[in-house]
């Protein structure tokens, strides 16, 4: 028995090639492509195959070009430890290796994990409902943006933003703007929170939604978020709040200060920092269920009146309605958000709260110590911190950070004289390290 | 070959694997403990509290639930269900490469490398001529390449409001086209089931701003005017954009460069075997020709000078950028070890294989399959039969059924993709599976299917009544 085959992965060998090929009546297996001559290629593109060995090898060379660095990053994504169950679970290939759940009576295990997770966001946010994931935080606050644009059409076409946003989000939302025709606009932070004064001067019939976060980008937990989400309210306005699901594990809960829609990362769970790799949170009311992008998992009953689980309200989506779909996402973050339903069913809600409070607490001690030292003052802003603080330092922050880098930590550099660090679980036995860092440095 | 799913009985009745809010749940006061002032916190959290083991069996349980590529067939068609090696997972699963996306260009010379050289190889089995990896999925990607072309247009000081797209077509194109703000026109397929020139001619002209095409098309045909369908397009002063989902059945006999097309995406979940993880991730690199690379989104990564590694840098006119950070970042890494280890040989042969198999099993079933031949997928016809009873009743046959009711231009479609990865033997079980169930009687496709953890489910019920969490399900 041979196999003449390029591919390891195609079980064919010779006779049944040869059978198969007489079966269709075609001489060999060139005969079946259709591909016109002047546009045909002949397979050269220069690629080796490699042995899985060597692949492996090659690769950890090259990953092992990145600096070996202790890292205090935050901004937006972030890493906590990941239980080795998660790992395990999940990466049993029932899950790993299978298929959105079009034929449900067949998929009911990742059906339920996904209910599952839904209801956890419901948990966590207060809302009625919560999507089955979008890719990450940005791409999310891109869809809640359209979804503000298809509810709030009548008042307006202007989405208002913190003046502090990472970049990224704001330029992945601009790109999700740019085809519903909404224009984005910033509003003032004070001190790194809301400038709430200055928003209710801006607010008014031309604005379709209002977005906000808490924790900010500078990691400031938000004191006026009832205040904002009457602002928006009063003006017929969506209150988009920004959160991720450990914060949100603590903090006010969305429902309860005027939210109507909370996206976010939910990554912070279940996945490691991954160069950025995310899963991203929606979530709303009841109201705008039919308007929701994505998809949706919901309890039903098979034949024999046992509960079961199925995709539901698909008639939102781009495979049955096109586009006029609520959204054009397809392939989502499935398996990363069954990574965080594992998390979070490891760490219970008593490790979950502690993961926050210590997230908090960490961060002041450690903006404390780092307050200490001369040439240094943090944090910058006089507000509660969740996980991460900015640092004014005297000399430029480029150079500190990169002088940071070169005694082995990554911190932000966010303006001239600002860096920006960031301390979860992973990172907080460190820091007694970083902060002989930064007194070696300053 | 019969496989049946995992069942649970408690006294001879049939028991779900209960919620984990069912099997108890805790609620915390979280003022208690928190270092925050009261009014910045919620009064309490309830969740469930499993033990570890619990959570193990829970998961467990429902994974033995749940279909997947390594239990058997996944034949569906325009989703490239392949094999996914084991040795990538590993390969992605590398610490070093999990750094923070904030790292600076000096300290992330490994991940910027990588990205390099998938960027490189992608863009050699394209025929383009550069390549972003920052799109998270196949539509991501599609948003990408139109916003990638509006951006173009607008640029050039083309006013043009209009994308077509072929009836057939995957739904992520039109909804990818409104989502950039553009109006639809639908072209209509013509009789031998390809672009029909004439209805191209009719459909394009100065508001055109791209035509998005599937080639081999959804069902499985090659379209073969592809030049003239390009030159078309082109003499209107529109882009070509090519969908990659159908990537697999073209490795290395075909590159959508050559063929004219000025932006595609690559499907790395289908195309290069990373796991499709019950809905994704998935990541949808976009490749385009020199024209267009200064509209990608930023950053891009080049070689420094000489010797120095690689850097980020911004094109000139970027569209800014399509996801937070660097897209799914360890799908990259898997689609970049599949690459490697089949090669120019296995890349080529996969197509090859995948098309024979297309072939052979519409062959070997008893379904009309208009058309013909195809590459790597076909439309079968279940003609008078319902297609959807069909597939329930497949999947007591061992298999999962092909995508039904799709595309339209083939009544009750039973749109099928075997792929490479089936043998002989799995393809005969395949074509059993599809004849038994089509010649099977009405009742038995009523009640189908039998051998699966749920029977069959009322979906209109889980629409009409929506309960989409476990609160809703509170008092039941």
């Amino acid at each position: 028995m041979s196999r003449a085959n390029g591919t390891p992965y195609a079980p064919h060998t010779d006779d049944e090639t040869a059978a198969m090929l007489a079966e269709i009546g075609v001489d060999d297996e060139e005969a079946l492509f259709d591909i016109p001559e002047a546009v045909s290629f002949d397979g050269d593109f220069g690629i080796d195959a490699r042995t899985e060995r060597g692949i492996r090898d090659e690769c950890a060379r090259i990953f092992a070009r990145n600096d070996d660095l202790t890292e205090f990053l935050g901004r937006g994504h972030y890493g906590h430890y990941v239980p080795s169950v998660v790992d395990h679970l999940a990466d049993r290939a029932e899950f790993l290796t299978s298929y959105t759940q079009y034929q449900p009576e067949v998929s009911q295990g990742f059906l339920q994990a996904l209910f599952e997770y839904q209801s956890m966001l419901v948990e966590l946010t207060g809302l009625d409902v919560a999507n089955c994931s979008m890719y990450d935080a940005a791409t999310a606050l891109g869809e809640a943006a359209t979804l503000a644009d298809r509810v709030r059409s009548t008042s307006g076409d202007t989405v208002l933003v913190p003046e502090q946003l990472r970049e990224g989000k704001r330029a992945v939302l601009e790109n999700y703007c740019d085809g519903a025709d909404l224009a984005v606009e910033t509003y003032p932070m004070a001190d790194g929170t809301a400038d709430v004064d200055a928003l209710a001067d801006r607010a008014g019939d031309d604005v379709a939604m209002v977005y906000a976060e808490s924790p900010t980008v500078r990691g400031c937990i938000e004191e006026r978020l009832a205040a904002i989400g009457d602002l928006a309210d009063e003006t017929d306005a969506l209150f988009v709040l920004g959160s991720d699901v450990v914060a949100l594990s603590v903090l006010e809960s969305p429902a309860a200060v005027g939210a109507d829609v909370v996206v976010g990362e939910a990554g912070s769970l279940g996945l490691p920092t991954a160069y950025g790799m995310g899963l991203g949170i929606f979530a709303c009311s009841d109201e705008f269920l039919r308007q929701v992008p994505g998809r949706l998992v919901g309890a039903s009953e098979d034949a024999n009146g046992d509960r079961a689980y199925t995709l539901t309200l698909q008639t939102r989506e781009q495979h049955i309605r096109k586009e006029r779909a609520t959204s054009n996402i397809c392939t989502n973050q499935a398996w990363v958000a069954l990574r965080a339903a594992i998390h979070a069913a490891t760490l219970g809600p008593d490790g979950l709260v502690d993961l926050a409070n210590d997230s908090v607490r960490e961060a002041e001690a450690l903006a404390s110590r780092i307050d200490e030292l001369s040439g240094a003052a943090a944090p910058v802003h006089d507000r509660h911190h969740f996980r991460e603080f900015a640092v004014r330092v005297d000399q430029p922050a480029e150079a500190i950070a990169a002088d940071l880098e070169g005694e082995g930590f990554a911190v932000h550099a966010i303006d001239d004289h600002l860096l920006q660090v960031c301390v979860t679980d992973l990172n907080a036995g460190e820091t007694d390290g970083l902060v002989a860092a930064f007194e070696e440095v300053l | 070959m019969i496989h049946d799913q995992a069942n649970y009985e408690r006294e001879g009745e049939n028991v779900r694997e209960p919620l984990l809010s069912e099997k108890g749940q805790e609620t915390v006061d979280v003022r208690e403990e928190s270092p925050l002032p009261d009014d910045l916190t919620r009064e309490e959290l309830t969740l469930p509290n499993p033990s570890e083991p619990e959570t193990a069996r829970h998961y467990t349980r429902l994974s033995q639930m749940n279909w997947a590529i390594d239990s058997g067939p996944y034949p569906l068609g325009s989703c490239t269900m392949k094999y996914n090696p084991k040795f990538t997972e590993d390969v992605a699963a590398d610490t070093n490469a999990a750094i923070h996306p904030d790292r600076s260009e000096r300290s992330a010379q490994g991940n910027l490398e990588l990205q390099h050289r998938l960027q490189e190889v992608l863009a050699e089995i394209g025929g383009m001529d550069a390549v972003t990896l920052q799109p998270p999925a196949g539509a991501a990607g599609e948003l990408t390449g139109i916003l990638v072309a509006k951006a173009y247009h607008e640029h050039h000081g083309n006013d043009r409001s209009e994308v077509v797209i072929p009836a057939s077509a995957h739904g992520t194109n039109f909804a990818t086209a409104a989502t950039a703000g553009y109006d639809v026109v639908e072209l209509p397929s013509g009789e031998d089931g390809r672009v029909d020139l004439e209805a191209l001619e009719a459909a394009v002209g100065d508001d055109t701003a791209a035509l998005m095409l599937t080639n081999p098309n959804t069902v499985g045909l090659f379209e073969r005017d592809i030049t003239e369908i390009a030159d078309i397009v082109h003499d209107a002063g529109g882009l070509l954009y090519y969908d990659g989902a159908n990537l697999n059945a073209l490795l290395g006999r075909g590159r959508p460069g050559d063929m004219g097309f000025d932006v595609m995406h690559y499907n790395v979940h289908k195309t290069f075997a990373t796991p499709h993880g019950g809905g994704g991730p998935g990541a949808g690199p976009v490749g385009v020709v020199d024209e267009l690379a200064p509209f990608l989104p930023t950053p891009r990564v080049r070689e420094a000078d000489e010797g120095s590694g690689y850097e980020r840098f911004e094109p000139d006119h970027t569209i800014g950028k399509v996801h937070g950070f660097a897209g799914n970042w360890l799908v990259s890494i898997k689609a970049y070890a599949y690459i490697a280890r089949l090669g120019d040989e296995g890349l080529a042969d996969a197509a090859a294989k995948a098309v024979l198999n297309a072939n052979y099993l519409a062959e070997r079933i008893d379904l009309d399959v208009p058309f013909g031949p195809f590459h790597h997928e076909f439309a079968a016809t279940a003609g008078d039969r319902d297609a959807a009873d069909v597939a329930k009743r497949m999947l007591d046959f061992g298999v999962h059924p092909p995508t039904t009711k799709w595309p339209e231009m083939v009544p009750e479609a039973m749109l099928t993709e075997p792929t490479e990865i089936e043998g002989q033997s799995s393809l005969d079980d395949l074509a059993e599976a599809f004849n038994l169930a089509y010649a099977d009687t009405d009742e038995a496709l009523d009640a189908a299917p039998n051998r699966t953890a749920a029977g069959r489910i009322d979906q209109v019920g889980a629409a009409r009544n929506p309960r989409l969490s476990w609160q809703a399900l509170d008092g039941e």
